[in-house]
């Protein structure tokens, strides 16, 4: 623990303390795995930026269906690859972190859920999160009639402005009223 | 650019020639007024600025107008579109916004909207932030330092000199955020950083450039002692971080607590938590008790008359024996002032009697009143608890219960069932099994609602439930009979082994036979329970959550009424008359008697993990040869906590070491639990609602069990003489009196505070005040429940609102549709005005 400390500095970490909903142990964690994650001749370069592949190694999104989501979101690459720095790793964790306000947890739920990057749950989107939830085999798969019946639940349900996709705000207002979101919208290392 | 925006959206407008110019061009006035807003708001980076002009070209040259010219999201916006419209036209409701298809300028400025661009857009989210500090600023100017602080440095870009004027939107907006950051305090910067949903590099840049730009005008203008202040405060949040590093560190049983959530998800970890929540509670307990009434006791041992039994064994399962005579019970405590030797020859510790044998030094040395500090320990501990746990469930309330109660259960099923702490692969596939199978199950429910049962089923269903219900009353009628009779033969036994006065003949086997209750009690507590879920088979109920309070309430009914008749033999036999059984001090008894039920029920607990979780997993593999494990049972175990939890509640008055051994157990419940639970168990198959039945849980802690047990205490200290013979509130009436005793002693030693006194008399005496108390508590309530009225009627009124709003969007969007029609293909103009009108 000592050697990460120091390599990441005290300045840094009360930074990131201030910046993030992580707490000073939760940060030295994420360094110690992040810097687990680079090879050997990466580690003396700043500012390495771990391919997307690499990361979801991690347990705790090997088998999430949304990691590749996760990883898109939070990435800060210019070329959308997926691929993250120590600072969108943190932000990863801060975004899931147990004292994360509901409005962040949830906008970045609606980013994870958003998978075109069009800034609006359409019925492109929700299907592909059905299909997300329920999984990719044939078994479990909804068919096409109970889709659309079920898309256009969700849309009488959630889209209050009757636009046919569901915007951050309808979103928000769909996750306030369930309670359970927060404690479920958690990774922990 | 947004100037040429607005022109050009405007000049179609002229030649559309549309039939009352003056409505239609405030119309478009206010729809351009949207774009060009929308383009300095969010549109002013670089992709955005190619998007835009874009769509300029768009307008101009209708040829290229294909697909192959968009950018690539608009594409897959057209084609989704597409899809969309395919969709709703075989679902035959039609609506505006989806029925039509959009030309690619409708969709580039549907995409740009700010209620979509809020989601995605960097700018966007800083501006919105932007005026969430301006509110806060706001709110907070009152307050003079501030306001001196935001004059100096007003939102205005050219406030500060340093940046060249860039017409960069998004930078300026940046700038005044960061203004604006600046002039917040320090710990409103933090929060509102830490909420920013930007990425930790972008928000560290802020964070600097605040940073930067106070210190210069700290060094600027700030005299010496502001700046000490700020250094103080600094100190102050690096102290607070450590603090909270510090605390959670202290977290317990992480790791575990990970592996459980990643395997079961969050309802079997609401288990633990609660588990966790009562370890806390117990702890708290145990440290004031520990540290008012055991220490100063354990410190000061009062001369012991009788030589101890020596130890055998049994004791650490009845509690008696060896252990009676110890710090562990109610009748070892003094009822005198302890004190501090007078004279202070190093450090030896003298136990005066309290009766005045040393005046001389009363005032000048420590002085500890043992009845006074067991009364007001007890009172404060259960006082504090009391407090923390209607925090507590008010908190919980809060976060569970919604005052808006419109159904979206497929939306909220949708967005919120993943549980994204679940790890292990197969857990994964299982939770999506379950979602899927729920989905199925939900839509079902949907699109054929309420198939009407017929008079007969109906009657057949109320009969099943009325059965149920009757089994399970006469079930636990006859165990609550069972346990009275068998206490009362107890207490006669034991009468009639007084008067007879027969020689012991094995004094073990008659400690041993005080198990007989405890070993009832807990054998009731884990077989009914058996049978209560075999009725709620046989009613087969459709929801799982009606199925779960049903049960719930059953369980709830057998503890509550097995508690009462044990606190009736308690308090209403053993108490009353405590010498006809040739008890010296009864609530030494008592107490031992709850160490008794507090252990059985912990024995039977891990035989009940034993048996009915690793046998019957071994049972149901080997044998029915099921692939199925059994699902841990959250409801029923929480509920057996909350049991044991209200034992140690009631025996906290008569045996002060009792959360010492509720924690011991807790400590290795958790545990057992825990492997239990990672070896036998699967995830569970229902939906299950964390947050409210955890509010449920805590409710259920609250008021049956902590409230029961306080009542229970309470009457035990107002109306019950204590035995005369031992503890330390020997001689006096009642232990109420202990209190009064002391005020009178004060009054006597004091004449000024006779006025606390007659305070006492009036306040704790009196039950005007306690009515006066209730009655102040309901009016709170009904306010409560008024102000929750009023947003329930808000709420509706705000979602008409919406509605209209969403009307008006889709008009402008249509007429800047048929707008664009126009302009593209001036041929059909006259057609589309026609099918427009």
């Amino acid at each position: 623990m000592g050697t990460t400390a120091s390599q990441l500095g005290k300045d840094m970490l009360s930074e990131y303390q201030e910046l993030t909903f992580l707490t000073k142990q939760e940060i030295l964690l994420a360094h110690k795995r992040f810097t687990e994650l680079l090879t050997k001749d990466e580690k003396d370069l700043p500012n390495n930026r771990v391919p997307m592949e690499r990361i979801l190694t991690l347990p705790e999104l090997k088998s999430n269906p949304f990691r590749k989501r996760i990883c898109n979101v939070f990435s800060t690459s210019e070329y959308k690859d997926g691929g993250l720095t120590f600072e969108d790793f943190l932000d990863l964790l801060s975004a899931f972190s147990d004292s994360a306000t509901l409005e962040i947890k949830s906008h970045y739920a609606f980013r994870i859920f958003d998978f075109d990057d069009d800034g609006t749950l359409d019925c492109g989107d929700l299907e592909k999160l059905v299909n997300c939830l329920t999984g990719e085999t044939d078994d479990t798969r909804l068919t096409p009639e109970e889709m659309r019946q079920l898309i256009n639940n969700i849309l009488e349900e959630s889209d209050i402005d009757k636009d046919g996709t569901v915007n951050l705000s309808e979103f928000q207002h769909v996750i306030s009223r369930s309670p359970d979101f927060v404690s479920s919208f958690k990774i922990v290392l | 650019m947004a100037r040429n925006v607005a022109f050009d959206l405007n000049n179609p407008l002229m030649e559309a020639g549309l039939e009352s110019p003056i409505d239609e061009e405030g119309v478009h006035d206010s729809f351009s007024q949207l774009i060009a807003e929308q383009s300095q708001n969010g549109g002013a980076s670089d992709s955005d600025t190619f998007e835009l002009q874009e769509l300029q070209r768009q307008l101009d040259e209708e040829e290229r107008d294909n697909v192959a010219f968009l950018s690539d999201p608009g594409r897959e916006f057209q084609g989704r579109r597409q899809r969309d419209a395919e969709w709703e036209d075989a679902d035959t409701q039609a609506d505006p916004l989806i029925g039509e298809r959009w030309s690619s300028a409708t969709l580039k400025i549907l995409s740009s909207m700010p209620s979509r661009t809020i989601g995605r857009n960097r700018g966007a989210i800083i501006s919105q932030y932007y005026n969430r500090t301006m509110q806060l600023r706001r709110r907070r100017q009152s307050r003079p330092a501030i306001r001196d602080f935001s004059r100096s440095a007003r939102p205005s870009i050219r406030g500060y000199g340093i940046e060249t004027d860039s017409a960069d939107a998004e930078v300026s907006k940046r700038d005044r955020l960061v203004n604006n950051l600046q002039n917040l305090s320090v710990s409103d910067r933090i929060r509102m950083l830490r909420a920013m949903p930007l990425n930790v590099s972008e928000k560290s840049e802020l964070r600097s450039l605040a940073l930067q730009k106070e210190k210069r005008t700290l060094s600027r203008r700030i005299p010496c002692c502001s700046q000490l202040k700020y250094y103080i405060i600094n100190g102050a949040r690096q102290g607070w971080y450590s603090w909270l590093s510090f605390l959670h560190s202290l977290h317990l049983w992480q790791v575990p607590l990970k592996r459980v959530s990643g395997r079961f998800g969050s309802g079997v970890l609401s288990y633990f938590l609660f588990l966790k929540t009562l370890l806390f509670f117990n702890v708290f307990l145990f440290l004031v008790t520990g540290a008012f009434m055991v220490l100063p006791q354990a410190l000061h041992p009062p001369e012991s008359f009788v030589g101890r039994p020596y130890f055998t064994g049994l004791e650490l399962l009845t509690g008696a024996g060896y252990f009676s005579d110890t710090v562990m019970y109610y009748g070892y405590y003094c009822n005198y002032t302890l004190r501090k030797s007078c004279r202070d020859d190093g450090g030896v510790h003298n136990v005066s009697l309290s009766n005045g044998t040393m005046p001389d030094c009363v005032s000048k040395h420590l002085s500890y009143n043992m009845p006074l500090a067991y009364f007001f320990t007890i009172g404060v501990s259960s006082f504090l608890t009391c407090i923390i746990l209607v925090y507590s469930m008010s908190k919980s309330f809060g976060q569970s219960f919604r005052i808006d109660k419109s159904h979206s259960i497929l939306a909220i099923k949708t967005f919120c069932s993943w549980d994204f702490k679940v790890i292990k692969k197969s857990s994964v596939k299982l939770m999506s099994e379950n979602i899927c199978t729920q989905f199925k199950e939900l839509l079902a429910e949907v699109s054929h609602k309420q198939v009407k049962n017929t008079r007969c089923q109906r009657l057949w269903r109320l009969m099943v439930h009325g059965l149920a219900w009757a089994i399970c009353v006469a079930s636990t009628t006859a165990c609550v009979l069972a346990i009275f009779y068998c206490s009362s033969h107890m207490h006669q036994n034991l009468q009639l082994f007084l008067s007879s006065r027969v020689p012991v003949t094995n004094p073990l086997l008659n400690e041993a036979s005080l198990l007989a209750l405890p070993v009832l009690v807990s054998l009731i507590n884990l077989l009914l329970p058996g049978l209560f879920n075999l009725a709620a088979w046989m009613e087969d109920y459709e929801s799982p959550s009606v199925r779960t309070y049903v049960s719930i309430g059953r369980n709830l009914m057998l503890k509550v009424s097995v508690l009462g008749v044990l606190c009736y033999h308690w308090l209403g036999r053993v108490a009353a008359d405590p010498m006809t059984i040739g008890l010296k001090c009864w609530e030494t008894f008592v107490g031992q008697e709850l160490y008794r039920f507090l252990l059985m029920d912990f024995i039977f607990t891990i035989l009940d993990t034993l048996f009915g979780e690793f046998l019957w997993r071994l049972f149901s593999e080997k044998v029915l040869k099921r692939r199925r494990k059994p699902v841990f049972d959250i409801a029923r175990n929480v509920l057996e906590l909350i049991y044991g939890q209200t034992l140690a509640w009631l025996g906290v008055l008569f045996t002060p070491v009792l959360p010492a051994v509720q924690i011991l157990k807790l400590l290795l419940l958790f545990y057992i639990k825990m492997s239990s639970v990672m070896m036998n168990c699967q995830a569970p198959r229902k939906p299950y609602r964390v947050s409210q039945m955890t509010t449920v849980f805590i409710t259920l802690l609250c008021f049956p069990s902590f409230l029961g047990a306080s009542v229970c205490v309470t009457y035990t200290m107002w109306s019950i003489t204590p035995s005369s013979s031992c503890g330390p509130f020997r001689e006096l009436k009642t232990m109420f009196q202990a209190g009064k005793r002391w005020v009178e002693e004060l009054e006597k030693d004091n004449p000024n505070l006779s006025v606390l006194a007659r305070a006492h008399s009036y306040l704790v005496e009196n039950p005007f005040f306690l009515f006066v108390g209730a009655g102040i508590f309901l009016i709170v309530i009904y306010f409560h429940s008024q102000v929750v009225d009023g947003q329930r009627k808000i709420i509706g009124l705000l979602q008409e609102q919406i509605e209209n709003e969403g009307d008006d969007k889709k008009f402008l969007i249509t007429r800047l549709q048929t707008i664009h029609e126009q302009k593209r293909t001036p041929t059909r103009r006259l057609a589309s005005q026609n099918s427009n009108c």
